[in-house]
């Protein structure tokens, strides 16, 4: 009896958690119009995806977007770490609140925000507006997750490399990068996935000329559950598990 | 300043807002030697390390590397290198490749680089251990490690900045002495800096005696034990009892003291200003010290004191007795000859006044 309890009950949890998810991939593979009745093992919604060339072209547009925003706010969130890491100014304590105010703040005000500025300066909505609100949101996640790789950085490492002779340009590239590398990647694919799943922000900021995936599911759906979008949404998972475990894969081995 | 020097300074500086952490030292050190900077925390060993290194600059003063002008080059140009207190093994690298480091940046081929690791590798007793990561090693082996990275580049100079602090007290026994016999084999110049006095004299030819940014004497280890220029440095270098008290009279160089109990003791004047009538202080060493009963030696000086304890500790088992409220330690006959102490008796210390040494109190 007291075994079967939380067994049960971590059953029932788990079954909570996957039974939607299940659901999605099986029916990405039915050979039936409808959603809900099962007509045999087909791939005619995977068939019906790749022909659907608007959502392909939303498919690419999406990747794109999230390797460009996660490696620009890579590239920044690293020297904004650096900098606050490194350097002693006034101000810095509010800096690094400030970081934490657009983490917590709700995205639908972020959102806003950035319309309004977008339409004062005039820029046309599209790819580089949703380029910068998508940095804008990431940006934060990498520059703490560098933070705290950095935070337990030995401060001798660098002299140590001045010392057996280094430059302060061999010294970053040997030395500092390497021991950082492990949050560089950590805090690339937590903004790449951040980005990749952006409905509420993007939904504002984009414009007709440049559709990303989220948006085209969502329109989709508006209109009645397709089928094809359980195949889609099959692609998904499997690309994020693919990501999932490269990136473990990528830290065991840099912990090793 | 001679050629045969490796490090000479003059003058260095260096201040933190008002307070000079290095304040006016200049030091001589002859290629070959170990030489140890030895004072308690704080007193601005790291800093002075730093000013060597490079890491850091001067407020004042020069230093010179075998005749070469060094204030103004970069840490990564000076033949220097330095050990750190936590040592600052790169954690991304094996063994190898902290090790090779500094020849990678000379730009030493690979084949010749390997051969230098190896070799070094073996020197320090760790033969073959290249692929390993640091993070796998004991203790001690990552502070050979650290050790090897700077020798095998062959520096005029290793600065090492309490190297030994962070091992156990009996991996820091036996690394005192490795330390010793490698750098004996290297013949390299150590600048060895410690704040216990015991690896000092063990391992130093010369030791700096470092108090609030200056150096108190500069001498080899036997002379600062036998013959300690300042109160401070009778006081930190080894054991030592001291006594306070006011001079009755001073002849042929010994001072006659009277304690607050008013006891007279005497012992040999190793400082100006010891005069009739001022304070002074009295050092003698435990091992000075003899129990007596009632046979007093000729011309030796004695007192009386109370005893608290007694401290066994096989051939350094010692009494602790108080004089006032002032303790004081005497060494134990090793033959048990001693007579028995009951805690509150009264016991007589008696010491040969040449032994003792008398310093004017408030002297800096
Ligand atoms: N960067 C700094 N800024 C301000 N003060 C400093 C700085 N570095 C050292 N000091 C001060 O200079 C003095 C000497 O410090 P230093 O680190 O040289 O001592 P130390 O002899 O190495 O002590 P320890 O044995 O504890 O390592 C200390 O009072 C310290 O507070
Ligand atoms: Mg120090």
């Amino acid at each position: 009896m007291s075994r079967w309890l939380p067994r049960t009950y971590l059953t029932l949890i788990y079954l909570l958690l996957y039974v939607p998810i299940l659901v999605l991939v099986v029916f990405s593979f039915n050979d039936s119009r409808t959603g809900y009745e099962w007509g045999g093992l087909s791939l005619r919604w995977y068939e019906a995806l790749f022909n659907n060339r608007a959502m392909v072209q939303a498919m690419w547009n999406s990747l794109w977007l999230a390797l460009s925003a996660a490696t620009v706010s890579t590239i920044i969130g690293a020297l904004t770490a650096l900098a606050l890491h490194r350097y002693r100014f006034r101000g810095k304590k509010v800096l690094n609140g400030m970081l934490f105010i657009v983490m917590m703040s709700p995205e639908i005000v972020l959102a806003i925000s950035l319309l309004a500025l977008f339409l004062l300066v005039g820029l046309q909505l599209g790819y580089v507006s949703l380029l910068l609100a998508h940095v804008t949101f990431c940006l934060p996640f990498v520059v703490i997750t560098v933070m705290a790789r950095l935070s337990g950085f030995d401060e001798r490492l660098p002299e140590a490399a001045r010392d057996l002779g280094a430059s302060d340009f061999t010294m970053t590239r040997t030395v500092l990068i390497p021991v950082i590398m492990p949050a560089l990647l950590a805090g690339w694919l937590l903004g790449f996935t951040l980005s990749l799943d952006d409905v509420v922000v993007s939904t504002f900021v984009s414009g007709p000329s440049y559709e990303i995936l989220p948006l085209r599911i969502y329109s989709m759906v508006r209109v009645g559950l397709k089928p094809e979008v359980n195949a889609l949404g099959t692609l998904l998972l499997v690309f994020s598990l693919v990501m999932l475990m490269l990136s473990q894969w990528i830290l065991l081995r840099s912990k090793r | 300043m001679t050629t045969a020097s490796d490090l000479s300074c003059h003058g260095l500086v260096r201040r933190f807002g008002r307070q000079s952490a290095v304040d006016h030292i200049s030091l001589d050190v002859p290629a070959g030697t170990f030489f140890s900077i030895l004072g308690p925390s704080g007193c601005g060993k790291t800093t002075l390390l730093r000013l060597l290194a490079g890491f850091d600059k001067p407020d004042a003063g020069d230093i010179h590397i075998r005749g070469q002008r060094m204030n103004d080059v970069p840490p990564n140009r000076r033949p220097v290198n330095m050990v750190f207190q936590h040592l600052a093994l790169f954690p991304t690298m094996s063994v190898g490749d902290n090790i090779a480091y500094g020849l990678k940046r000379r730009k030493v081929a690979s084949a010749e680089r390997n051969k230098r690791v190896a070799k070094v590798l073996e020197q320090v007793g760790l033969p073959g251990l290249e692929h390993r990561n640091p993070q796998e090693l004991s203790g001690g082996q990552r502070q050979r490690v650290a050790l090897a990275r700077c020798l095998v580049l062959e520096p005029t100079l290793l600065l090492l900045d309490e190297p030994l602090g962070a091992l156990d007290l009996k991996l820091r026994e036996q690394m005192k002495i490795e330390l010793k016999h490698l750098q004996k084999q290297f013949g390299t110049t150590f600048v060895y800096i410690t704040h216990d006095q015991s690896e000092a004299m063990v391992m130093s030819d010369q030791v700096a005696v470092m108090k609030n940014g200056r150096f108190d004497q500069v001498a080899p280890p036997e002379d600062l034990y036998r013959e300690p220029a300042t109160p401070f440095v009778a006081g930190f270098v080894g054991d030592n009892n001291q006594l306070v008290g006011e001079v009755v009279s001073v002849r042929d160089n010994l001072a006659e003291i009277r304690l607050e109990d008013g006891e007279v003791v005497r012992g040999r004047v190793a400082s100006g200003g010891v005069k009739a009538g001022g304070r002074a202080e009295l050092y003698v060493r435990p091992e000075s010290l003899v129990l007596t009963g009632d046979a007093l030696n000729e011309g030796y000086s004695a007192m009386q004191a109370r005893v608290r304890t007694t401290l066994f500790d096989g051939a350094n088992s010692r009494v602790e007795a108080a004089k006032g409220d002032q303790p004081v330690y005497a060494r134990l006959p090793q033959d048990g000859s001693a007579p028995r102490l009951t805690t509150d008796g009264i016991i007589r210390l008696a010491w040969d006044p040449m032994l003792a040494r008398v310093f004017a109190a408030g002297n800096p």
